[in-house]
């Protein structure tokens, strides 16, 4: 039975890295009693995959992860049971079953919210409205936002304008946007002042990062970026609902009537 | 958000910031400002390695057992945390509360090894607690140590205020409660050390004075204060299976060298192996009853979600209920994919059936350990392995599919000589011939040997606590000289030779037969930025001979002579019931290559027996 689990990751678990979450949901899959379908081969291990991997200090409130249950009797109460066993930094807000041929969350992602906030005690030239309105103005005017891309091979650059879906500093435009509901932020509690919202490309072929985004803001205004001074959160992954296989539409022209979250994407809505 | 110590510009600046920030499954969470006594528990290492640590488990939970205490962690930061901590002057801090370890009430400090000395300094140095017991007031926790090495606690002395002898189950609760009578009478250090002395066990050094003759050998030991006892007794938990063993163990966030459920199914071990401090110290041999060690595994493994569970004792094969216990597992937790390690086991056929069921042949390696390549050399030391033993189970094992095989060998042991280590090649060599005996169409590709060898190094309570022990430069010709040896073997292109660093053993040997005087000597080293000795790429031997030389201290004093018999050791005070008569004539047998028999064979009197538990008063017709 393939199901996908959504959860966040938030406070003190900002410092676990992906390789250590995938263990910790390993064990707490044990420690639940939820059976998980193993591999097979000879070294068995969990069926279990994640949308997109989240950095080391990057809060969310939308993370993704797809898993395999060995049997239906698992699905009663499952959330209830599995956050009793888990840190209440990390905490499941909703599971879905999917539709047998429904693919990974991974190779169907296309894109992704994030709210940049900056942290308790820092200074950033975005805590300025004015400014902040100003320069937005003149980022989202622009042809294009080169980008230096590093791989292993080579740098180049890139050109982000077109992958840039939403960037604005309202959290009611960005409502507009999304159609979701942005204010149920964990982070909002922790005294974080959120400056912008942003919806970006992400999945295996293009995947842009806030802080790239941020990083050109910061070109643009002559700043230099302090990579401390901000709170990235994650707020919802989305799926491209007409991409077929290998193909997912990655720029703006393209893009935003055919998002849909990856809780609502190929889910089984009620179970017999 | 749960408070935290360190900024997150720090936490985002250094490698795993996991190892900082606590809060992991089945940590004890409780008010600091609703109990008397704050205790932190300490493992003087890295956090991957002190969380894979059962002593410091047990501990946790057994303290936190009582309402009136809060016990905690702290672990070494690494050394890019380390540079941090002092320029910023953060105060090191535990891993529960995130407050600072000087405003406890307790620092346990447990001794796994000697090489952590200097980490210990460490530890004090970031808590800003003074690093000299005597220059502590009523404002520092007071520090005490335990774990194998406060055996003889001697070189570490200046540094705390206590030690605790023995196993920690015994007297932890009346230290406690001696405290807090202490903490309401509002009077001073001296008088709670004091009430301390008069707890079992426990062993105040500010208490007593050493004197030394002209050779620099002991003169004299002696008490300062009539409440002081003259002899420290080891405590001993008689009972194995009716005390404190954790149900709900911490399950870390990163992995850890330990990533499993440790089940200790036993303390102690009956084979008297001349060399080993711990076949010494933790007599006698106390199995845990079945049903015991069934209800704590199956609670820890659905309380952790751990994926693998690991027998732990020093000989699991002397565990008379050992298939059931395994068994037991396969047929409960394999099905589970929960996987079984047995380290320490004799490859022998039950073994061999173990392995099989729940490990990949192809993946998994058999491990020996001779310890010595002769049986001559093994007579010495008392190992009771034979090379038929050793040769028929390796057979079994090949036949079996397997075609790797670990062995590890001592160098430098009592009386050796280049015969004795030739042999070490040799019988690796007719393991490897084993292999091809086996028909063409039955192996599993070629075999492939590895053979490691550490140097010996005599430690106190052992029969070899007089010994001698090689130099440096003797090491290494031995070293060469087995390395030839692995070359002219006929199957010499499937042995893989690995020895272990010499300049290390050698500082291991004279800590752990070291006196007081060294207390200045690691300090000097420690603060010319010695720290992390154990891990080989931050070990600087200049450095250590340097404080030895500031301190006009021999190296030689303390390693390379043979002991005299009648010589006063500094550990003398410490009775662990093993008596060092017995000590002294195993001594001897091991020079006319006599072997003693194991304790469920014939008592050989040791004196352990004064304990009145485990195998002293098993029922040896069985």
């Amino acid at each position: 039975m393939k199901a996908r689990l959504k959860f966040s990751k938030t406070g003190t678990m900002r410092f676990i890295g992906h390789l250590d979450l995938m263990r910790y949901f390993q064990k707490a899959f044990r420690r639940a009693d939820i059976a998980i379908s193993y591999s097979q081969g000879y070294s068995p291990h969990q069926l279990m995959s994640f949308a997109s991997p989240l950095g080391i200090g990057l809060s969310s409130d939308a993370e993704y992860m797809d898993l395999v249950l060995e049997d239906t009797e698992q699905v009663s109460d499952f959330i209830t049971r599995i956050n009793v066993v888990m840190n209440d930094e990390i905490t499941v807000t909703d599971f879905i079953l999917l539709r047998e041929e429904a693919r990974s969350s991974m190779s169907v992602l296309a894109g992704c919210d994030y709210c940049i906030a900056v942290k308790p005690g820092k200074d950033s030239f975005l805590c300025e409205p004015a400014r902040r309105k100003e320069m937005l103005e003149q980022f989202l005017g622009r042809e294009s936002v080169l980008v230096l891309k590093k791989t292993k091979r080579s740098e180049r650059m890139e050109d982000i304008r077109e992958n840039i879906y939403c960037l604005t500093d309202s959290p009611e435009a960005f409502a507009a946007f999304t159609g979701r509901d942005c204010r149920t932020l964990s982070l909002e509690k922790g005294g974080y002042l959120p400056v912008l919202y942003c919806q970006l490309t992400a999945g295996s072929i293009v995947n842009i990062k806030p802080e790239q985004v941020l990083k050109a803001l910061c070109e643009q205004e002559k700043e230099t970026y302090d990579p401390f001074a901000y709170q990235i959160h994650r707020m919802e992954m989305y799926a491209d609902i007409h991409a077929k296989k290998g193909e997912i539409h990655t720029l703006a022209s393209e893009i935003p009537c055919s998002l849909a979250a990856l809780s609502e994407f190929e889910r089984i809505d009620s179970f017999q | 958000m749960r408070k935290l110590a360190l900024s997150d510009d720090i936490l985002l600046s250094i490698e795993k910031p996991a190892r900082y920030i606590g809060g992991e499954i089945n940590m004890i969470k409780k008010d600091p400002s609703m109990v008397d006594i704050r205790f932190c528990m300490c493992f003087p290492d890295v956090y991957e390695i002190g969380m894979s640590h059962l002593g410091i488990q047990i501990l946790y939970d057994m303290l936190n057992l009582r309402e009136d205490l809060y016990c905690e962690r702290v672990y070494s930061p690494w050394i890019d945390l380390d540079k941090i901590m002092r320029e910023e002057k953060i105060p090191l801090f535990a891993l529960e509360s995130q407050d600072p370890v000087k405003e406890f009430d307790f620092l346990g400090i447990t001794l796994q090894y000697e090489m952590c000395y200097t980490n210990i300094l460490q530890i004090l140095d970031l808590a800003q607690i003074p690093l000299k017991a005597e220059e502590r007031t009523t404002e520092d926790p007071f520090v005490i140590g335990g774990g194998p090495c406060a055996y003889n606690p001697e070189p570490i002395a200046d540094f705390f205020d206590l030690f605790y002898i023995g196993e920690g189950e015994t007297v932890y609760d009346d230290l406690m409660d001696a405290y807090k009578s202490w903490k309401c009478q509002k009077t001073g250090r001296q008088e709670f050390l004091k009430m301390a002395a008069q707890i079992p066990g426990i062993y105040v050094p500010q208490f007593y004075q050493p004197e030394y003759h002209e050779d620099g050998t002991l003169a004299d030991f002696y008490k300062l204060i009539p409440e002081a006892p003259d002899t420290i007794i080891k405590q001993v938990e008689r009972d194995m299976s009716h005390t404190f063993y954790p149900e709900k163990p911490l399950v870390p966030y990163i992995k850890v060298t330990q990533d499993r459920v440790v089940l200790e199914i036993q303390r102690g071990c009956i084979r008297g192996c001349r060399f080993c401090q711990a076949g010494m110290l933790y007599r006698p041999i106390r199995p845990r009853a079945l049903e015991f060690l069934k209800q704590r595994a199956k609670s820890m493994l659905e309380s952790t979600g751990h994926d693998e569970i690991s027998l732990s004792s020093l000989s699991s094969s002397d565990y008379r209920e050992l298939p059931d216990l395994v068994y037991w597992l396969i047929d409960e937790f394999h099905h589970k994919g929960v996987n079984i390690s047995l380290p320490s086991l004799r490859i022998d056929a039950f073994a061999l059936d173990v392995m099989s069921k729940v490990q990949d042949i192809r993946k998994s390696s058999l491990t020996f350990a001779p310890e010595a390549g002769s049986q001559r050399m093994r007579n010495v030391i008392n190992k009771g392995l034979t090379e038929e033993m050793i040769l028929k189970g390796a057979k079994d094992a090949f036949i079996g599919g397997w075609n790797r095989v670990k062995l590890y060998f001592m160098l430098g042991l009592p009386g050796e000589t280049d015969a004795d280590i030739e042999q070490i090649a040799v019988l690796s060599d007719k393991i490897a011939r084993e292999y091809y005996e086996i028909p063409r169409e039955q192996r599993n590709g070629k075999v492939n040997i590895v053979t490691s060898t550490s140097i010996f190094v005599p430690k106190p309570f052992t029969p070899f606590q007089w010994a001698p022990m090689i130099s440096k430069e003797s090491a290494e010709k031995k070293r060469f000289f087995l390395l030839d040896q692995v070359k002219k073997q006929l199957n010499a292109k499937s042995i893989k030779y690995n020895c272990h660093d010499a300049d290390v053993s050698e500082l291991e040997g004279v800590f752990a037969r070291g006196d007081r005087r060294l207390c200045n000597v690691i300090l000097e080293a420690y603060q010319n930025g010695c720290f992390y000795d154990a891990w080989s790429e931050y070990f600087q031997y200049d450095k250590w001979v340097q404080a030895f030389a500031v301190h006009g201290l021999d190296i030689d004093f303390y390693i390379k002579r043979e002991r005299g018999e009648d010589e006063k050791f500094p550990w003398d005070f410490i009775d662990i019931g093993v008596s060092k008569q017995f000590l002294l004539n195993e001594y001897h047998q091991s020079m006319k290559e006599t072997v003693t028999p194991n304790c469920r064979e014939k008592c050989a009197g040791c004196g352990a027996a004064k304990f009145g538990c485990g195998v002293c008063v098993e029922d040896r017709s069985q």
